[in-house]
């Protein structure tokens, strides 16, 4: 095997540099480390969610908690038919709907939480960032509505439900398309006014929201500051910028804002 | 209408456009869109209805009505009745057996493209086996040149690809070292970035061209960011080389991407005028890929292979230096797995070469797919057989910026090896003056005069 004289510029990127060669080929030990990165990858896609540690988790924080499912029937469905993933099952749409006959007031805020493509993700940030999350929710008085588990889920989904419960404005948190460098990354979609149709240009994203990627402390932080714009103006979308790192620079907290 | 009669049944589709998609091999992306054959007897039965359509008959029926689009206007209007004359007698299936035959000479065959519509180049397609698209493709030669030649027979470029999920300068730094070291960066050095930011990207393509510059590398650079922006670059006096822009077969799916017709003259023509080229001036980098249109919901009823084709037209016009279908960087719900991927790769190239293009491959996947490495080799193997123009170089096949899996520098070398497939002329005699590479084009062993050891040392300092 060959030695790349250059290894010591990896101190500069996660890219896959310096990896030396046999012949025209990767070194052994490089080909079966992609070979592991991979297969987490796609046991990250593919294995399902153990939504009863997350149940025991988000109780833990005081937290009701519904399953709902996306109208796709299996894994492989939902790979091949994403529209079905962005829409409810009939048995969820129907439980929904009786649930919010049954509440007196409606939600400000409708939390939606999905495997999308990476259970991974969910299993190992969801606690951590919601723990980060409530008390900017607490300190603005914002009503949640039960936290809604939901398989096969893409992030539209998370539409109907909020139009369902009327809520003012939807919170999808969903584990997103995993990387080889980063199978367990959360992404973060705020949807005000949501209901059935809406693009993604109409909503803000915060992505890679892990723990080697961005901090709970940080993605609850952006969220609350971006939910807190978006019912001051009224909107999110393209058209609602986040500005939230000029705050952190300047050590101030959302709670100051508007 | 269309009718055969196969297997005891009676088989009828209502138009061109309903022939194509269901003629067309089963893929994820037309199930989705509704468009597929409803079964595999009915796949075939289609193919069947296929191959005695006659070629004549495309120009006197378009998939997406001339009035509503503006790529079929540019099909139709820029179509050279001369050119498509030695084969304006045959139908889908005369036409795949005479481009299998002796007869299609490479001169015959590269001859044809400005007289082929982009849908006789996917109907003929669908009636093919992988086998047929590397043959067929191969016999179509399409050379362009910037500051090298890329696309000669016997030749494969790639494009080294130091992608870094911040836009760092000295992490892509690294990266560059790293793929010239392998000798990797023929095609272009072509950064995707972070930032679309028209300062951000200035910068990059300043620190790619004092790169290109300090070691004197016969190769360009390409920051992929939207044609307005790099048009924006230009005027403020940034070296630009190539313009960039993804692109679609469809007005609808064009103007998803905030492009037309007339942004990509413009880009062209403010590359043009910079005159960087060293030995020829086809500035223009195009990026396509099947479903995109679909996705954009921009597809007209019409199956993805098809529209992609039609991209092509869209390229054609302004005599691109790469044009690179991204296969399986959309996802299983376009191509569901490595057979689908490997298949629409095949297609894509051939489809592009047969139209006049310098048809490159991002041999890809990403992790939601059923694919991996394996299947990616497959492809490679085959479109070096079938004279692919370029591909990919990754480090380590894995792009930290993107989130998939591509084709890495040592695969390239392994394609070479294999195939015995040469670099640009250029850019491998500069490889071989500098000390990478032997007089054979092998990587030769490292030596401490090497300017860009030197320059790994200093940039790890």
């Amino acid at each position: 095997m060959a030695a790349d004289p250059w290894a010591n510029l990896k101190q500069f990127t996660d890219a896959r540099i310096g990896l030396g060669r046999s012949g025209s080929a990767m070194p052994t030990h490089e080909v079966l480390n992609f070979a592991l990165s991979h297969a987490m990858a796609r046991d990250a896609v593919t294995t399902p969610i153990d939504w009863t540690r997350i149940e025991n988790g988000l109780a833990d924080l005081g937290l009701s908690t519904m399953r709902v499912a996306s109208a796709a029937s299996d894994r492989s469905e939902y790979l091949r038919r994403p529209n079905l993933g962005r829409k409810l099952s009939d048995h969820s749409r129907e439980a929904l709907m009786r649930a919010a006959e049954m509440e007196a007031q409606r939600p400000d805020l409708v939390v939606l939480v999905g495997d999308g493509l990476s259970s991974t993700a969910v299993t190992a940030n969801i606690v951590p960032y919601l723990t980060a999350f409530l008390p900017y929710a607490a300190k603005s008085g914002w009503k949640l509505s039960p936290v809604l588990l939901a398989a096969d889920a893409r992030v539209a989904l998370g539409d109907e439900a909020g139009e369902i419960l009327g809520g003012k404005a939807v919170l999808v948190l969903i584990g997103e398309r995993p990387g080889l460098s980063s199978p367990d990354s959360l992404g973060v979609y705020l949807t005000f006014a949501p209901r059935v149709g809406l693009k993604d240009a109409d909503r803000n994203c915060i992505s890679n929201v892990r723990q080697r990627g961005l901090s709970y402390e940080e993605g609850a932080f952006k969220t609350a500051w971006l939910l807190r714009e978006a019912f001051k103006r009224g909107l999110t979308g393209v058209n609602l910028k986040d500005e939230s790192q000029f705050l952190i620079e300047g050590q101030q907290g959302p709670e100051l804002i508007g | 209408m269309y009718r055969v009669h196969a297997g005891g049944t009676t088989y009828t589709f209502s138009s061109l456009r309903e022939l194509l998609a269901k003629a067309t091999p089963p893929r994820s992306g037309d199930v989705l869109a509704g468009v597929a054959a409803k079964s595999a007897a009915e796949n075939v039965a289609a193919k069947m209805a296929l191959a005695d359509v006659p070629l004549k008959q495309f120009l006197n029926e378009a998939i997406i009505p001339y009035e509503n689009d503006d790529v079929t206007r540019l099909i139709v209007d820029t179509h050279d009745a001369a050119a498509f004359a030695p084969v304006a007698a045959m139908t889908v299936g005369e036409f795949r057996d005479w481009l299998l035959s002796e007869k299609a000479t490479p001169e015959k065959v590269s001859a044809l493209a400005p007289g082929l519509t982009p849908e006789m180049a996917a109907a003929v397609s669908k009636i093919m086996r992988n086998q047929d698209l590397v043959l067929g493709a191969k016999k179509a030669h399409v050379v362009t040149k910037f500051r090298d030649t890329i696309g000669l027979p016997g030749h494969m470029s790639a494009r080294l690809q130091p992608n870094h999920p911040t836009d760092d300068k000295k992490g892509i730094a690294a990266s560059i070292v790293d793929g010239l070291m392998y000798g990797c960066g023929d095609a272009v050095i072509g950064i995707n970035p972070a930032s679309d930011n028209v300062g951000a990207i200035t910068d990059l393509l300043v620190m790619m061209d004092d790169v290109i510059r300090r070691f004197e590398i016969p190769t360009q650079s390409c920051v992929l960011t939207h044609v307005t922006t790099t048009i924006d670059a230009i005027a403020r006096g940034a070296p630009v080389d190539l313009v960039f822009q993804s692109i679609g077969g469809t007005e609808g799916v064009n103007s998803s991407f905030g492009v037309t017709l007339a942004h990509l003259k413009e880009g062209r023509e403010g590359a043009l005028s910079l005159k960087r080229g060293t030995v020829g001036d086809n500035c223009m980098y195009f990026e396509t890929g099947q479903g995109s249109a679909l996705s954009a919901d921009a597809h007209h009823g019409c199956d993805q292979q098809t529209l992609e084709a039609r991209a092509y037209a869209v390229a054609r016009q302004f005599k691109p230096l790469l044009v690179n279908t991204v296969v399986g960087f959309i996802g299983p719900e376009y191509l569901y797995n490595g057979k689908e991927i490997i298949r629409a790769g095949l297609e894509d190239h051939f489809c592009g070469k047969l139209l006049g293009l310098p048809m490159g491959c991002d041999i890809c996947y990403t992790n939601h797919a059923e694919a991996d490495q394996d299947d990616m080799d497959i492809l490679l193997m085959m479109l070096g057989a079938a004279g692919v123009n370029f591909i990919m170089g990754i480090p380590g096949a894995d792009d930290i910026m993107l989130n998939y899996q591509s084709t890495s520098f040592h695969d390239a070398l392994y394609v070479r090896e294999a195939l015995g497939l040469k670099r640009a002329p250029e850019f491998d005699a500069w490889l071989t003056k500098i000390g990478v590479t032997d007089a054979h084009g092998h990587l030769a062993p490292h030596r401490p005069g090497n300017p860009l050891l030197t320059h790994a040392q200093a940039l790890a300092a």
